[in-house]
């Protein structure tokens, strides 16, 4: 079987949860058990190590099996906390599985985040062949390649400046610039894509595409169903560790986009699907309500749809924000609000405190077309944290019923469906 | 150039599976990405100094100041011998090999957890960022070594001084001494900084622990000092031998205390041993704890 690239067997993996978080507590906190009981703690450390009860373990992937041939771009698709990431961790040899086996016919390399070993203190120049070593280059090889990463990343007269003064763009660019041209047999992806200006997107979209043309074979990992759609031929479907759905992308991308939607206008989070990174971030739920108040799952587009999201903070946080997006079942975001998007609230809620909230917006009647929408929920505080995001909250349906229009039984273009102020004037 | 060839007409299949038992050494893997830990050893030395006024400059005024201060406070104050070489020069020869374990130290016992991003998204052998932040300490050590040159070639020059530089055979040796530094230095690095990613106490530890070990070594005594009776648990310090090494190699002075430098050396190697199994074993979950 040499035509094989990668060869996963009942994989798992099992983290053990309830220690991690302990250790990023409050240097108050940490002072406060340590002088109390630090004895204690150091029998518990011991004796947490040696055994491992099912009930402080998560299983991020469970038997998980697949083959990959050579050649093919594999898409994988899941919410957040489904295992992607695992299972990419896993493949790029980075953690260890618990359990099973993986074949791994080539070297990997790993785009798992852009940038990652770049020194702030080194220049451009040094960065490259930094970056590159890092990822596994030869020194050769990225001689080699040194002007054509150059000139890709569009940063040639600042080649010389540590990166530490480039622009956030510019900084990227030269961080995909190099993970782009590496030349190892596998090439793991993961939402390298989301980031830069829309022009640099399109020029990283190209990349992808010659890499997977070159005949390469590449994993690849993204929210975006329409570049998942566009550079992969099969797609696979993760859900809470397991692998539920394989076929060609643009069933897997309906499936997933049509899956885990209990169809009732409200969503609520469990506690295992909130990330330990969230705190003090709690989101409670995020609900739909029609003009009598009612949380439902089909609302009408000529009458004004109130969105909810619930949430708890632990303590203060400085700076947060909580929006929504709003995308299509294909995943094109059609808008992204904030509830501080209005600066005068956004001066007067600088600290929010500790407490139960509800954040609450309304989108006006008459906006969208008939279809159904998800909506992502995003909490953070702007460039300082992402505390909170899922890209894949809830579902909902529109029904066009009475909108402009529907006097002609046919479907209209587009995800919005105005009601505009038409005149005719006879000249 | 031919390896690379190879690898793209027949990749190298690589299993990837949870490992039972005592995991293998495979230094193999660092071999192949040597290339990295001179990269890792370069990016140390060249961020070390930026953004410091006198860059370098502190390689040199560290080892000196400290060589002022405790001539002072050793040699004038407690009046302690130094086996008839002048104070400074007996002092700087054991501050050589110090400075480079007590820096590597404090550098690769928190160099794992520095690297973390890394750590966790990328896949390389993890010793290679042990290993290079105890290789960057080299330079240091070089310039500093240039200071010792200089002191030396003032002692012997200026005049009243009762100090000649004289060539002894014993000179050529100090290679060797050197390595057993870097044996010492690595082992107790690959412990600590494995120690790191679980507990983070060692960051804690790790200055204090530099302070005891400092007087624990022959640094601003001689080790003739030591009761008799004391001497091999003395020398399970590993870096009383190296020290020991040093001053024999340089200074010429007494005989070279076999023994001592023998059973320092063993604890060396039995350090860096038991560091490299140790480092390799925690290695798998690294990128789950850190």
């Amino acid at each position: 079987m040499n035509d094989i690239a990668i060869r996963v067997e009942k994989l798992g993996k099992r983290y053990r949860i309830g220690t991690a978080p302990e250790r990023y507590k409050t240097l108050r906190d940490a002072i406060v058990t340590g002088v109390s009981a630090p004895i204690k703690r150091l029998r518990n450390a011991a004796s947490a190590r040696r055994r491992s009860s099912e009930s402080s373990t998560i299983w991020a992937l469970r038997d998980i099996s697949f083959e990959v041939p050579r050649g093919k771009v594999l898409g994988i698709v899941g919410r957040n906390g489904a295992g992607k990431s695992t299972l990419l961790k896993i493949l790029s040899r980075v953690t260890e599985p618990t359990e099973g086996t993986a074949e791994i016919h080539g070297r990997v390399g790993s785009l798992l985040e852009v940038g990652t070993g770049f020194h702030p203190e080194l220049t451009g120049r040094e960065n490259i062949y930094l970056n590159g070593a890092i990822l596994g280059m030869k020194r050769l090889e990225i001689e080699r390649k040194f002007e054509e990463i150059v000139a890709f990343s569009e940063v040639e007269q600042f080649i010389d400046t540590p990166v530490k003064r480039y622009s956030s763009g510019m900084y990227l660019r030269l961080a995909f610039a190099v993970a782009a041209h590496l030349e190892h047999e596998i090439l793991v992806v993961d939402e390298v894509l989301a980031v830069g200006d829309a022009e640099f997107q399109r020029k990283c979209m190209g990349k992808m595409s010659d890499v997977a043309q070159a005949g390469r074979t590449v994993l690849f990992v993204s929210h975006n169903m329409s570049a998942v759609l566009r550079l992969t031929e099969e797609t696979l479907v993760l859900d809470k560790g397991h692998l539920v759905y394989r076929a060609s992308t643009p069933q897997a991308v309906d499936y997933y986009m049509a899956s885990g939607f209990t169809g009732t206008g409200e969503r609520i989070w469990t506690a295992d699907e909130i990330p330990a990174e969230a705190a003090p971030f709690t989101p409670c739920a995020i609900r739909l309500r029609d003009t009598k108040g009612q949380v439902v799952d089909t609302l009408r587009s000529t009458e004004p749809i109130t969105v909810e999201v619930e949430y708890r903070l632990v303590q203060a946080i400085t700076g947060l924000r909580v929006g929504i997006y709003l995308l299509t079942m294909r995943g094109e975001y059609v808008f992204t609000s904030f509830d501080l998007d209005d600066p005068q609230q956004f001066e007067q809620l600088g600290v929010r405190q500790a407490g139960l909230y509800i954040s609450r917006c309304t989108i006006p009647a008459n906006t969208l077309n008939e279809g159904r929408y998800v909506l992502a929920v995003n909490a953070s505080a702007f460039r300082v944290k992402r505390y909170f995001w899922d890209d894949h909250a809830l579902a909902f349906t529109v029904d066009a019923t009475g909108a402009p229009g529907k006097q002609w039984p046919e479907p209209r273009m587009g995800p919005l469906r105005p009601s505009l102020d038409w005149e005719i004037v006879r000249l | 150039m031919t390896t690379d060839q190879l690898t793209k007409s027949r990749p190298d299949v690589i299993y990837l599976r949870p490992t039972r038992g005592l995991a293998a050494l495979n230094l193999r893997d660092l071999w192949v990405y040597r290339e990295l830990v001179l990269f890792f050893t370069w990016r140390d030395i060249l961020v070390r100094y930026k953004q410091t006024v006198l860059g370098a400059a502190w390689a040199v005024i560290q080892p000196v100041i400290q060589m002022v201060v405790f001539t002072f406070i050793f040699s004038r104050a407690a009046g302690l011998s130094s086996e008839g070489v002048p104070y400074p020069i007996f002092n700087y020869t054991a501050l050589l090999p110090w400075g480079l374990f007590s820096k590597a130290l404090n550098d690769a016992g928190r160099s794992l957890v520095t690297n973390r991003n890394m750590i966790t998204k990328i896949y390389f052998p993890r010793l290679t960022i042990p290993v290079s932040s105890v290789l960057a300490g080299l330079l240091d050590f070089g310039i500093a070594f240039l200071v010792y040159i200089v002191i030396i070639l003032y002692y012997t020059f200026s005049p009243g001084s009762t100090y000649t530089f004289t060539f002894t055979p014993a000179l050529l040796t100090l290679p060797l001494f050197l390595i057993l530094a870097l044996i010492a230095t690595l082992g107790v690095s690959l412990w600590l900084s494995a120690m790191n990613v679980i507990y983070r106490d060692v960051g804690h530890i790790l200055p204090f622990l530099t302070q005891i070990w400092f007087f624990v070594t022959p640094i601003v005594y001689s080790s003739s000092e030591v009761s008799n009776k004391w001497l091999v648990l003395y020398a399970l310090n590993p870096l009383t031998g190296v020290v020991e090494g040093f001053r024999w190699s340089l200074l010429g002075i007494h005989s070279l205390p076999w023994q001592l430098i023998v059973v320092s050396a063993g604890v060396a190697v039995l350090l860096l041993v038991t560091g490299l199994v140790y480092f390799r074993n925690m290695e798998r979950t690294f990128a789950d704890e850190i």
